[in-house]
Order: structure tokens, then C-alpha cells, then sequence
């Protein structure tokens, strides 16, 4: 099954890094079963911030896993060739990520135990119960795609298999800005622009942990990438963190426009504290506008500047969805429109979140799995990207 | 020539039949609604709650006491929890204090789950374990309550809280356990014996009378004749819920 | 090649024999019934189909409200628990707990339910 006979060293590099990466899903065992055994108590969540760091590791993981797909999508189904041989890399990252994603989200829930249950019982208005569908079914097709780009005599099914796998996404990562968009309530979701929005924040996420995979891949391997190739994905992460910024800014301006959101909207960008400091300065500066720099600068887009790049706007996308996610929910509730409330459960108060060791170990754990089974897959499959030079500077087929 | 008719009473024997079996058969037709009716008034055991009933509850601001939660303790009291009110401890009442940002009226009034009859947690619970039951009590199911926490997220009046710790001596009649969601019963298990809920018990004793239970659904019943005589709102009534709690004052 | 198929002759023999030992005497639980006496079904019925009747009783309580019905988990642990500790659960020989224990089934009725009998006022004293 092994493509190519690995030196001694490798070997030792290898089972070094799979030994880190069992580490720390070891260590996310522990965090989960400590937090099992006592309960949430044990966490930073309360009855006012009820998903914490947990999620947003796990929805940082789900939405980037169904964006690097993107990469395999632009090579199947928009015919480029230099994607079609990224295809099997971004399809094993996707199930990686996936895995991962869903692991932290499964085991932060109040009863894990009961995992059948959720599978067996389905309530068909519930986002939830749509993704357990979608999500399954996303990972059958992804295993499928492989398959087909992998195996060469099912070479001619990676088209069709490709298409259904694009019209999968966009409803699995629909489904995703859909679990908040639904929440009418909460003034930080209830809107009709999040599933778009989670979609290009996908595409952005998803294409920036690629790069970071496929540089290491290659530096580990002592190859170059083709620096046509090179350049071509430096600028869609350019156009992909520019639509990004896009969609984000339309949300808030939009929100802003509505005198009963304006508070909320204040909250989040200018008064919350710790909210508008990770979105101005962990999203907007270090997770938009610097990795712009770094890739559009003349100069700039070496190899070195892609990569520090997507790891800021992967930083960025932690800023993020810190403050939707966790800044969404510290906003009080507006229940009594008009009045100024109080009460022994957080009426009127800004909700307060300290995310404890735990959390970060479950998410991080999270990560780990989707590093094990990347490092794994990647030793095992053929899976680096061969480009034909020639191909790739001169035409676009 | 045909043969008239030319005697001069109408033809009593087939109206008589009409009337007579018309208003037979609408008797037929309100008898078993009558028969429920009375029935729903006091369940049979074995019997299952059914629709011809909605139960609520009207709370009027202008009796309820700032500063008084008897609402409040006897709720933990019949449920069985602690009455803490950290940040992880269950509450499902509360007093909310309120001053109307224009006039400075200050008020107060006790908050809880307020059985929607299109309730937004019942919609996002992926089990199913959120759900409304037939006589409209909104309630969580938790043998099948995975602990997602989405209905908690969804409801527009924070009326759920999520069990953080591990429970020991519940009341035999409120099973509550750690990693599942909770909200107000509406004392179901009172209501299923024919009595009234805790907190309008307790804030009968204690002199305000500001909370009302009964059946919505029961034009004769206290409830329902304070509702046609007074104005009345449901709280949030923009989102178009219907709740079966209505606030009076507000 | 031999030896192998000896060996492994021998070690399969063993486990036979000691599996068909513990089958002659079958440590069963010494339970505390707490008030015993005539249970609602046959306890040879009760051991294999108690939970599929406390599933479908379950379901009758919490979706339709009836209460107080034969298979009732509360009238359960009403007989059931131990008439010293009250409860069905806490040692190797309380009701629940000991079966449960010997079988290696997780209980997790009791998560949410009380394991305790409802002990009146008076009689708690």
C-alpha cells in the first residue's frame, strides 16, 4: 500500500508526530470524561452561554472541512487541472476535519451516551436532525470520491460523484449558518444572510488549512511547488478572504441599520470588552487585512508569507466565531422591549464566560484527531500533489 | 287533472321528523363533546391528557410584589432543587424586575417557560425530546434529551436551563438528572391530579393572587373570563407564539 | 507446527471446561426485595421484559399524562427498596443495583429518578 519505500528518519519523524498527535487526543479523552463524569459544572458554560469553546472548535473544523472540498470541487466539476491533482489531498483533509469537528461537538453534548438516540429519533423541523443526515452522507461521498479519483477504473465517476459532492456542501454548510439562522430570537443570529455567509467563510477556512497541509507536505518531502500553481491558490484565498470580509461587514451593517439591534451591534464592535478586541483585532486585522498583505504584496506570496498568512486567518476564524458564537449569546436576551430588566437568572446582564481547561483540551483534542488521521492517510495514500508544470503556468484545462 | 292536495294543514308528520332528527343527531354531535368536556375537568387515571383543554396562566403585574419570591421558593421546593441562583444553577421561575425605560415605572413580575403553542424549542430539538403535549404543557422528554442545549439557545425567554451537575434525591414525581435540559412543567404532575401549580398556590397564600391558572380552552373557567374582561398581552407577542402564559399590566 | 496445534488443543479445553464449571453454578444476586410479596408480573417475565415495560410506560406517562399504572417505575421502587436504606440502589445486594451489577448492565433510570421511596413526613421522623 506504501507509494514509496520512507528513509529511516521519516519513519522516526512519523511515528514522533503520530505520538504527539495521540497525545493530545489522549489528553481530550480526559477532558471529556472528566467533564461526563461531573457534568458541565466543570466547564466555563452556564444557563446564559450555553455552547463555549467547544463549538467553536468543532464549527471552525465543520466549516473548513466542507471548504477544503472546495479545492477537489474547482478540479472536478470546474475542470482546472492543477486542483484535480490536489482533489485526493482535500478530500482525505475534509474527512479528517470532519471527524474531528464532529467528535468535539458529539462529546461536549450534556448526554453522549446517548448518541443512538439521536440517530433513531428525528425531528424533521431540527437543523440538527438534518445534519446527521447531511453529515453522514457527506462523509460516505467524500470516501466515495476517493475512491473514484484514487482507483483508476472508477477514474469516470469522479465527475458525477464531484457534482453530488458540490451540491452536498452548499446544503451541508447551508445547514450550518441554518442552525443560527433559525434562532429568530437572538439578535446575533435569526438572518437570512448567515448560511451565504458561513459558505464563503468555508471556502476561505477550508483553502487556508489546505496550504498550510500541502506546504508541510511538500517541505517534509523536500519538493517545490510549482510557483505558477502556487500563485494561482494564493490569490483565491486573496479573493476568498476579501468575500469573507464582504459578507461579515454586510451582517453588521446591515444589523446596525435596525434601532433594536443597535445595542447588540454596539456590544459586539465597540463596548463589549473582549468582543470587539477579537473581532477588530484577532478577525478583522490579524485574520483579513494582514493575510492580504501578506499574499497580494509584490514581493510577497513566497511560499513563507502563504503560510503565515492562512495560519492568521485561521487565528482570525477562531476570533470569529468566538464572538459570534459566545459574544452572541453574552448579549442579553431582549425580552421586554422597552424596559430596563434585571433578575436572579441574567435578565439584562451581559452574560460572563471563562472557557476552563476542559474545553480547550476537548477542542484542541478535536484537532488532534483530525491531525492523526491527515498524518495516517497521507503516509498511507498517495496523496501528494503532482503537478505538470508546463500544464499549469500555460492553460487552464 | 292531477289530485290537489286541498287539505289545509301542512304536513306536520314530515317536518316533525325533520326537526325531531335534526335535533337529534346535533345532539348526537355535542353530546361526546359535552361528556369530554366534563371529563377534562378531572382525568380519568388511564385517561390521556387530550386538546379540548389548554392550560395557562395569567400573572398580574399590578399584583405581583417587588421584592416577594414565594413564586420562586415554591417552585424549588415542589421541584426539588437547590433555589441557588449561580450562574450554573437551575431557575424555572424567576422575578424579573422591571422599570419602563420612558415613564420609570418600576415592577416586577415572575418569568417562566410560557408554553408557546408554536414553540421554537420544540422546532430545534433534534430528538424530539422538546415537545407540547396535547393539553398545550410544553415539556422536555428527558429519556431522550441528548443535552444539545439548541432549545436553550432558541427560546426567546431563557426559560430553560441545562442540568451541569450530578442530581441526587429528586422528588419522585420531577425526575430532573444531570446533561439534560429543563424548563417549567406547569407542575404537570399536579395538573395531571387535578390541582394548580405551585407558584399560583404560593402566591395565593401569600395574599397577591397575581398568578392564575386554568383552562384556556374552558370559557367558564376563571381564567378565561379575567381574559375577555381585561386587557392582556403575551409577552413577545411580535414573534407570534401564542403563549398559554399572558401577563396582565405590562 | 505441531507443538502450535497442541498448544493451542490444550488452552481451548480449558476454557471449555472452566466456562462449563461456572455454568453449573451460577452465582446469581442475593437481592434485598424491600417489601416483596406478589410483584405486578412474573419475576422470570420481569428479569427479561421489565425494561421494554418501563419503555412503553414511560412513553404513556410523559407524552400522555397517565399516571399510577401498573408498571409505574415510582410503585417499583415504592416495593422494591430496601426497607433500611430506602432505596433500590447503594450495595451489592440492593434491588436494582445488585442485578444490574451482576449482569453488567448500566442503569441509568435513576440518573434522573429517584432511587428512594417516598417516605411520608411522619414516617421519616
Amino acid at each position: 500500500m506504501l507509494s514509496k519505500s520512507f528513509s529511516r528518519l521519516e519513519t522516526r519523524y512519523f511515528y514522533a508526530l503520530v505520538a504527539l498527535g495521540a497525545f493530545f487526543v489522549f489528553l481530550g479523552y480526559l477532558a471529556m470524561h472528566t467533564m461526563e463524569e461531573h457534568g458541565h459544572i466543570v466547564t466555563g458554560m452556564n444557563n446564559q452561554i450555553v455552547w463555549g469553546i467547544p463549538h467553536v472548535f468543532a464549527i471552525f473544523m465543520i466549516v473548513a472541512a466542507s471548504g477544503v472540498l472546495n479545492i477537489a470541487s474547482i478540479g472536478t466539476v470546474f475542470g482546472k487541472t492543477p486542483y484535480k491533482a490536489r482533489a485526493p489531498l482535500a478530500g482525505l483533509l475534509s474527512i479528517a476535519l470532519l471527524g474531528g469537528g464532529l467528535a468535539v461537538l458529539m462529546l461536549d453534548l450534556g448526554r453522549p451516551d446517548r448518541i443512538i438516540v439521536a440517530a433513531t429519533h428525528f425531528n424533521p423541523t431540527s437543523v440538527f436532525a438534518w445534519n446527521i443526515f447531511l453529515y453522514s452522507g457527506f462523509f460516505s461521498l467524500a470516501v466515495l470520491y476517493l475512491w473514484t479519483m484514487m482507483e483508476k477504473r472508477m477514474n469516470v465517476w469522479s465527475k458525477p460523484i464531484g457534482f453530488a459532492m458540490f451540491a452536498w456542501r452548499v446544503l451541508l454548510t447551508s445547514g450550518t449558518g441554518m442552525i443560527f439562522a433559525f434562532l429568530v430570537v437572538r439578535q446575533a443570529y435569526g438572518s437570512a444572510l448567515l448560511p451565504p455567509m458561513f459558505i464563503v467563510l468555508s471556502f476561505a477556512w477550508g483553502l487556508a488549512v489546505f496550504h498550510v497541509v500541502q506546504s508541510a507536505m511538500y517541505a517534509w518531502n523536500d519538493k517545490v511547488i510549482d510557483p505558477a500553481v502556487q500563485k494561482r491558490m494564493k490569490n483565491l484565498l486573496g479573493v476568498f478572504v476579501l468575500s469573507s470580509l464582504y459578507l461579515v461587514a454586510t451582517y453588521h451593517m446591515t444589523n446596525l441599520y435596525f434601532a433594536k439591534q443597535t445595542g447588540f451591534e454596539l456590544f459586539i464592535l465597540r463596548d463589549g470588552g473582549i468582543y470587539p478586541m477579537l473581532f477588530w483585532a484577532g478577525y478583522v486585522v490579524l485574520g483579513s487585512l494582514l493575510p492580504l498583505l501578506l499574499l497580494y504584496l509584490p514581493g510577497l506570496g513566497n511560499t513563507k508569507s502563504v503560510v503565515s498568512a492562512s495560519l492568521l486567518v485561521i487565528a482570525g476564524s477562531f476570533a470569529l466565531l468566538y464572538v459570534f458564537i459566545i459574544g452572541g449569546q453574552a448579549y442579553p436576551l431582549s425580552i421586554f422591549p422597552g424596559y430596563e430588566v434585571n433578575s436572579s437568572f441574567g435578565d439584562g446582564q451581559i452574560g460572563n464566560y471563562v472557557p476552563s481547561i476542559y474545553e480547550i483540551l476537548l477542542g484542541v483534542g478535536g484537532l488532534a484527531i483530525a491531525f492523526l488521521i491527515t498524518i495516517i492517510s497521507t503516509r498511507v495514500l498517495n496523496s501528494l500533489p503532482q503537478d505538470v508544470a508546463v500544464v499549469a503556468a500555460k492553460n487552464d484545462k | 287533472m292531477k289530485q290537489v292536495n286541498l287539505d289545509s294543514k301542512p304536513n306536520l308528520d314530515r317536518r316533525d321528523f325533520l326537526t325531531k332528527s335534526s335535533v337529534g343527531l346535533a345532539g348526537l354531535a355535542v353530546a361526546p363533546g359535552m361528556i369530554l368536556f366534563d371529563l377534562a375537568h378531572g382525568r380519568e387515571p388511564g385517561e390521556a391528557a387530550s386538546n379540548l383543554v389548554r392550560w395557562g396562566m395569567l400573572i398580574d403585574n399590578n399584583q405581583c410584589e417587588t421584592g416577594c419570591d414565594d413564586c420562586v421558593t415554591a417552585c424549588s421546593t415542589e421541584n426539588g432543587f437547590s433555589g441557588g441562583t449561580k450562574a450554573t444553577d437551575s431557575q424555572w421561575i424567576r422575578k424579573v424586575q422591571l422599570k419602563d425605560n420612558l415613564t420609570g415605572r418600576v415592577s416586577s413580575l415572575p418569568m417562566m417557560c410560557q408554553h408557546c403553542e408554536e414553540p421554537p424549542c420544540v422546532d430545534v430539538c433534534p430528538t424530539q425530546a422538546s415537545f407540547k403535549r396535547a393539553d398545550g404543557i410544553v415539556l422536555v422528554d428527558k429519556h431522550i434529551c441528548i443535552g444539545c442545549r439548541y432549545c436553550i439557545m432558541a427560546c426567546p425567554y431563557q426559560a430553560r436551563s441545562f442540568v451541569h451537575e450530578v442530581i441526587t434525591d429528586q422528588k419522585t414525581e420531577v425526575p430532573r438528572g444531570k446533561g439534560t435540559v429543563e424548563s417549567c412543567t406547569l407542575c404537570v404532575h399536579r395538573v395531571d391530579k387535578g390541582e394548580t401549580t405551585a407558584c399560583a398556590e404560593a402566591c395565593t397564600k401569600a395574599g397577591h393572587s397575581a398568578i392564575l391558572f386554568g383552562d384556556l380552552n374552558d370559557p367558564e373557567s376563571a381564567i378565561s373570563k379575567r381574559i375577555r374582561a381585561v386587557a392582556t398581552t403575551q409577552v413577545r407577542a411580535d414573534l407570534g407564539l401564542n403563549t398559554g402564559v399572558r401577563y396582565e399590566g405590562i | 507446527m505441531k507443538m502450535v496445534t497442541r498448544l493451542a488443543a490444550i488452552l481451548f479445553s480449558v476454557l471449555i471446561a472452566t466456562t462449563a464449571y461456572a455454568a453449573d453454578k451460577p452465582q446469581t444476586p442475593h437481592l434485598d426485595v424491600g417489601k416483596g410479596g406478589q410483584c405486578v408480573e412474573e419475576p422470570q417475565s420481569m428479569r427479561k421484559i421489565h425494561m421494554n415495560l418501563l419503555k412503553h410506560q414511560r412513553d404513556e406517562t410523559m407524552h400522555k399524562g397517565i399516571r399510577g399504572q401498573k408498571h409505574s417505575l415510582a410503585d417499583c421502587v415504592e416495593c422494591h427498596a430496601s426497607k433500611t436504606t430506602n432505596s433500590v440502589l447503594g450495595s451489592s445486594e440492593a434491588f436494582c443495583q445488585g442485578c444490574h451489577e451482576y449482569a453488567a448492565v448500566k442503569l441509568d433510570c435513576f440518573e434522573c429518578h429517584t432511587s428512594k421511596r417516598k417516605v411520608t413526613a411522619e414516617a421519616s421522623k
